[in-house]
Order: C-alpha cells, then structure tokens, then sequence
C-alpha cells in the first residue's frame, strides 16, 4: 500500500510540474523514479520511453509502465491516474476562468516567459536519456542518422524508431 | 463552458468519445497537436481555427501534457464537464491500453537478448527524435540572448546542479515571466 502511495505522490506532483507539456518533466521523472527510488533502471526507463514513443495517443502514456514495473496493474492505473488526473483537473478549472482574462497582459507574459524554460528542460531530457542510452559507439552513431533522417525528412518517427530497433538487433549482437 | 454556438450542431458525448478515440487510436509518431486540429477543426468543425488556437494556446500555458490539456479544453466547450471526460479518455484509452499489454510483455520478455538488443537501437532512436523535436521547437520559440539564457540556466541547474525541479521552477519560472513582463506602452 505504502508503495503505491509513494508512486501516487511521485507522479502528483510531476502532473503539476509539467510545464509545457509533458517531456518537461523527463529528467525529474528520470531522477524521482531511478536515482531516487530505484523502481527501475535507467536502462529500463529508457525502454519504456521508447515504447511510449511507439504508441499512439499522448507519448506520456509511458509513466504506466512505470507503476507496472514497479507494482503491478494496481501501480500502473495509480500512477497513470496520478500523473493525468491533477493536470487535468486544472486545465478543466483554469481553462474557464483563463477565457475571462483574455485582455490580461501577463497571459502573454507567462506563456513567452515560460517557453526557453521549457525548451531548457526538454533538453536537460535530452542529456538525462542520453547518458543512459548513448554510452556506446554504435549507440551513438544509430541517433546520429535517426536524427539525421528526422531533420531532413518529414518522415513519421515511429518509422525511424522502428527501423533503429531493428538494425539494435544487427549491430549490438 | 458549454455555450455551442449557434448554427452548429453539439454532437453526443458518445460523438465526441468516439472521435477522440479515433484521434488517440491513429496518432502515431507525436505531433497530436496536429491530429487533433485536423479531426475538430477540419473534418467534423466543431471548433474553428481561433477556438483551436485559443485552448491550444490555454494547454501549453497550463501544466500537463498539451494534447491532453487540448481535447479536454474542447470537450468542455463541446459539452461541459461530461464532455471533457469523454474527450480526455477518448484520446487516451487507446495508448494507455496497448502500452498495458506492451508493458506486460515487456515484464516476460524483457531481459531475452534479442528483445533488449532491439530496444537499445529503439532508444538511441528516441533519444535523437526528442533532441530533434527540442531543437524544432526552439527554432520556433527561442529569439535573443534573455531566451539563450534562460535555456542554459534551466539545463545547468537541472542537469549540471542537479537541482530538484521544484526548486528550478520556483526560482526561474518567476524571473522568466518578469523578464517577459507587460511593458507599458508610450504615447
């Protein structure tokens, strides 16, 4: 029960401190969940990540994967619920009363101000997941092309993490 | 807020399940923004482009995930509270389901090599495609040094600090804002 309360807490309140969206809270997600309590491995978080990507729908729908890990269905419907509920419920709340602001100044304000933040997070992310999954020459050298690819084609990523997938099967062998 | 205009039709909350259910269904590969404009806005014009726009830009400013902030703001338009409930769990059941078989396989065949070698080249791939999507997403938002700054000291307390993200978002979410602060205008 009390492990299920901790995964509650845990992804309450990286529901709040989603700024952005979601891939805001990665490396935070990353440190509460591996370093801190070792419910997963770095290694499995990346995994999961990964598979999160690969699924249609919102790419957060990952965090379920978590709570299966760490406790079975009773922890993936907690902290899908966790991680979505509060989130939700404000955007329900807020998202009313933010329409009668409209002439406020500081709407503008928060969203321009809080966007570098954002993008300072997701690529904290980006070194966070890397340091995981790039330790390896041949690692590296897969992302290198992927991003190749996704930088100057309009390709669906899901083709590209597939394809990525199957040449792992190849070259780490 | 479920003032449908006049002249439009305010569809059932079983049409609006079932709508979001299609989006969450085929939304492959991110970029659900753009589905979810295509499908409300331009096959079944239940919101035109500035009511998109406007919970998109609602969503974004909001914590959560800006897909989900998105159909929930929609649904309430469409339909109230029950609308918005029927939005959010249509465009998220269907994800949320296959990645609860995904993850159960995943606990059975995880750790055999083959299954671990395909998902190493999976998560270098991912990795490549979230530093991709930042740097997309920064072309569009980032003009100036105050931004650069901002960035960097967000990557440096989180990344080189080691700060929680409380403590982060305390401290420079307040001092972003009031760099970007309403100026007053001069005659």
């Amino acid at each position: 029960m009390s492990a299920l309360l901790r995964l509650a807490g845990v992804f309450a309140l990286l529901s709040f401190l989603a700024v952005g969206g979601g891939l805001s809270v990665l490396p935070e997600m990353k440190r509460l969940t591996v370093e801190d309590a070792h419910w997963l491995t770095g290694s499995q978080f990346v995994d999961f990540y990964s598979l999160g990507q690969m699924a249609p729908g919102p790419n957060m729908n990952m965090v379920l994967l978590i709570g299966l890990h760490a406790a079975g269905v009773a922890g993936a419907a907690v902290v899908w619920l966790a991680f979505f509920v509060p989130s939700s419920a404000l955007a329900l709340v807020a998202g009313r009363g933010w329409k009668r602001l409209s002439g406020w100044p500081w709407r503008e304000s928060i969203r321009r101000g809080l966007a570098p933040v954002t993008i300072g997070l997701m690529t904290a992310g980006v070194i966070s997941l890397a340091r995981v999954a790039l330790v390896d020459v041949r690692a590296v050298v897969l992302a290198a092309l992927a991003g190749a690819v996704l930088l100057a084609r309009d390709v669906n990523p899901v083709l590209v993490i597939a394809a990525c997938g199957a040449a792992g099967w190849f070259v780490f062998g | 807020m479920s003032d449908a205009p006049a002249g439009r039709t305010r569809p059932s909350l079983g049409a609006i399940f079932s709508t979001f259910l299609v989006i969450g269904s085929v939304s492959f590969g991110g970029g659900m923004v753009a589905y979810l404009r295509e499908m409300l806005v331009g096959r079944r014009r239940w919101v035109n482009d500035d009511e998109f726009l406007a919970a998109l830009e609602i969503g974004q400013t909001l914590p959560g995930l800006n897909s989900t902030n998105v159909s929930i703001l929609v649904g309430d338009q469409l339909r109230g509270v029950p609308g918005a409930v029927a939005a959010f769990l249509g465009v998220m059941l269907p994800g949320a389901v296959i990645l609860l078989v995904v993850g159960m396989l995943y606990g059975v065949h995880g750790e055999r090599p083959g299954v671990a070698r395909v998902l190493d080249g999976a998560g270098a791939a991912a990795v490549a495609l979230l530093a991709v999507v930042t740097v997309q997403l920064g072309r569009k938002q980032l003009a100036g040094v105050v931004d650069l700054a901002l960035v960097l000291a967000t990557v440096v307390a989180i990344s080189g600090l080691r700060l929680p993200l409380l403590v982060v978002l305390g401290l420079l979410g307040p001092l972003a804002v009031w760099l970007y602060r309403p100026r007053r205008r001069e005659a």
